[in-house]
């Protein structure tokens, strides 16, 4: 109980809030977060949209991503460490969590596709859509919400192991609990968990309600309503299986 | 506009020969009934008209030019068409489902809303349930939403999947009368499959049975083909040998009674011929 709130004074601890306080490692935390985010965003999204628009290249897809979820996060930031150069370390580390987040972002953009009913589709392109105007106009409103749940998954796994940046001398919110560490100040540790935890609920609470909006409205509302909520939910308990194997 | 199937035969990639041969000539501005038992190749031979299913050989021609050379887009955008299950988009409103091609075609949005409600009228649809969403809707009501859809490009073809396959038998005898009205109005080339007879006896002004594989068994109006069945298939799909379609003339009162089979009374005879 002491140490947790030893934890909490130390957050609040007015020299916290001056250079390099907990502001600043937040900040630092949150960007190399996002810039992983929004890389494997580009990069996983387009894919996923091809595999689950064309329906080929899943069990490629499924493979590559099933061995990326297995590498030790660590041991990646420190293998891209050596083999970028100790001088390119930003890359090295955005790298590795750009690769942890590709998976979970592609299944969710696939499975948001495959889980469209084929007889939307198929009158999608029988009134006289291009493909293209099927993917924009069809598919992606209505994977929306698979994609963001993948994207929720994907933003909690940055979050996390953005904390092992500090290893490699990056700063964020792994430093103050590595520094707690070697000077045995456990309460700074524990604030610095603390803060990782707190950044990772309001990441996943954003994402959880940006996907309920991303629902379409005839999707949602309607007495079709909780039957659209039964069918997407073996959808997305599938999207989230393929993120654990 | 005339349709002409020659020599197609489909063959589906897994092995399937959904049409083994079929030949088929559609005549402009008239209805014609594809009937058959389920799988029979009905639905297949429907999609070959606007390339949703591309014949393994042989070819399909409207207005005599072959459509393989045709762009598919483009097909589909000039042919209506109503799809088995009714096929509407779950996330635009009823509105915006039946402005669907006249706006993929860049007829502007306030034009092509105000013909949506107006083809809402001509199926007889509550403008009031513009602003829903598909499931909102009564299964009726979607398979009417899908007709006006399939109206919506002002189409010189309209293929017609079961359309009123989903509905009660009362709504289906209102959408029936409805399509026949249309009909009349709108002079367009209309395909329609069924596995009903009755339905194929009512629409159909040419219908062409079908066995399975997409085989012909006869086809003819549906006058011809009770009068003369092709075969015992024939006879015994259209059921002229037995219940309803068996009638005949009994004297009661001093009135001609239609009876049928089983004796019960089907109708009176008029007195001055055809009421037509
Ligand atoms: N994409 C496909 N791949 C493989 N086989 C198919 C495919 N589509 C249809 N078939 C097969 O082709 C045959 C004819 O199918 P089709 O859908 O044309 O029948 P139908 O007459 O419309 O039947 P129904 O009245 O049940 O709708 C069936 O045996 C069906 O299983
Ligand atoms: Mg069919």
């Amino acid at each position: 109980m002491n140490l947790i709130l030893d934890a909490l004074a130390w957050i609040f601890s007015p020299d916290q809030y001056g250079p390099g306080g907990v502001p600043t490692l937040i900040g630092q935390h949150l960007f190399f977060t996002g810039l992983a985010f929004g890389i494997a965003s580009a990069i996983a999204v387009p894919l996923g949209y091809l595999i689950g628009h064309t329906g080929r290249g899943r069990e490629v897809a499924v493979a590559l991503s099933g061995a990326a979820r297995a590498l030790p996060s660590f041991g990646l930031i420190l293998l891209l460490v050596l083999l970028i150069g100790v001088l390119q370390i930003v890359p090295a580390v955005t790298v590795a969590l750009v690769v942890l987040a590709i998976p979970s972002i592609l299944a969710g953009a696939y499975a948001g596709l495959e889980a469209i009913d084929r007889r939307t589709i198929d009158a999608a392109r029988a009134v006289g859509m291009t493909e293209w105007q099927i993917l924009t106009k069809v598919e992606i409103p209505l994977g929306l919400p698979l994609l963001l749940s993948g994207m929720r998954a994907g933003v909690l796994q940055i979050v996390a192991t953005a904390t092992l940046a500090a290893y490699v001398g990056l700063g964020g919110l792994g430093l103050p609990i590595l520094q707690g560490i070697q000077l045995r100040n456990y309460s700074q540790t524990l604030g610095g968990a603390i803060l990782v935890v707190v950044l990772a609920l309001l990441l996943d609470a954003v994402f959880g309600v940006l996907e309920q909006v991303a629902v379409p409205r005839g999707v949602r509302e309607g007495r079709g309503a909780t039957e659209a909520r039964a069918a997407s939910r073996p959808a997305r308990a599938q999207a989230l299986s393929g993120a654990a194997d | 506009m005339s349709i002409e199937f020659r020599g197609v035969r489909k063959q589906f990639p897994d092995g399937t020969v959904a049409v083994e041969e079929f030949s088929l000539s559609i005549p402009s501005r008239t209805t014609t009934v594809l009937l058959g038992s389920s799988g029979s190749g009905k639905t297949t031979l429907l999609r070959m008209v606007n390339r949703m299913v591309d014949p393994s050989s042989g070819s399909v021609l409207i207005d005599d030019e072959d459509i393989a050379r045709v762009d598919p887009v483009a097909l589909r955008r000039r042919i209506g068409y109503v799809m088995q299950n009714s096929g509407l988009l779950p996330h635009r409103r009823v509105v915006d489902n039946i402005a669907t091609v006249p706006r993929l075609n860049g007829v502007a949005k306030d034009e092509a809303r105000e013909r949506a409600l107006a083809l809402m009228d001509t199926v007889g649809l509550d403008r009031s349930l513009a602003g829903r969403y598909p499931r909102q809707l009564s299964g009726g009501q979607q398979q009417r939403v899908g007709v006006a859809r399939a109206l919506a490009a002002e189409p010189n073809i309209l293929l017609m999947d079961e359309p009123f396959g989903a509905v009660d038998p009362i709504v289906r005898t209102e959408l029936q009368q409805e399509l026949i009205r249309l009909r009349t109005q709108l002079e367009k080339t209309v395909v329609f499959v069924t596995h009903d007879v009755e339905e194929a006896f009512l629409l159909g002004q040419q219908v062409v049975l079908l066995e399975r594989g997409g085989r012909i068994a006869q086809v003819g109006t549906p006058a011809e083909i009770l009068a003369n069945p092709a075969s015992d298939f024939v006879a015994e799909f259209v059921g002229a040998d037995r219940g309803r379609r068996s009638l005949r003339i009994e004297v009661v009162h001093g009135r001609q009674v239609v009876v049928d089979a089983d004796g019960r009374p089907a109708g009176v005879l008029a007195a001055g011929g055809p009421a037509r």
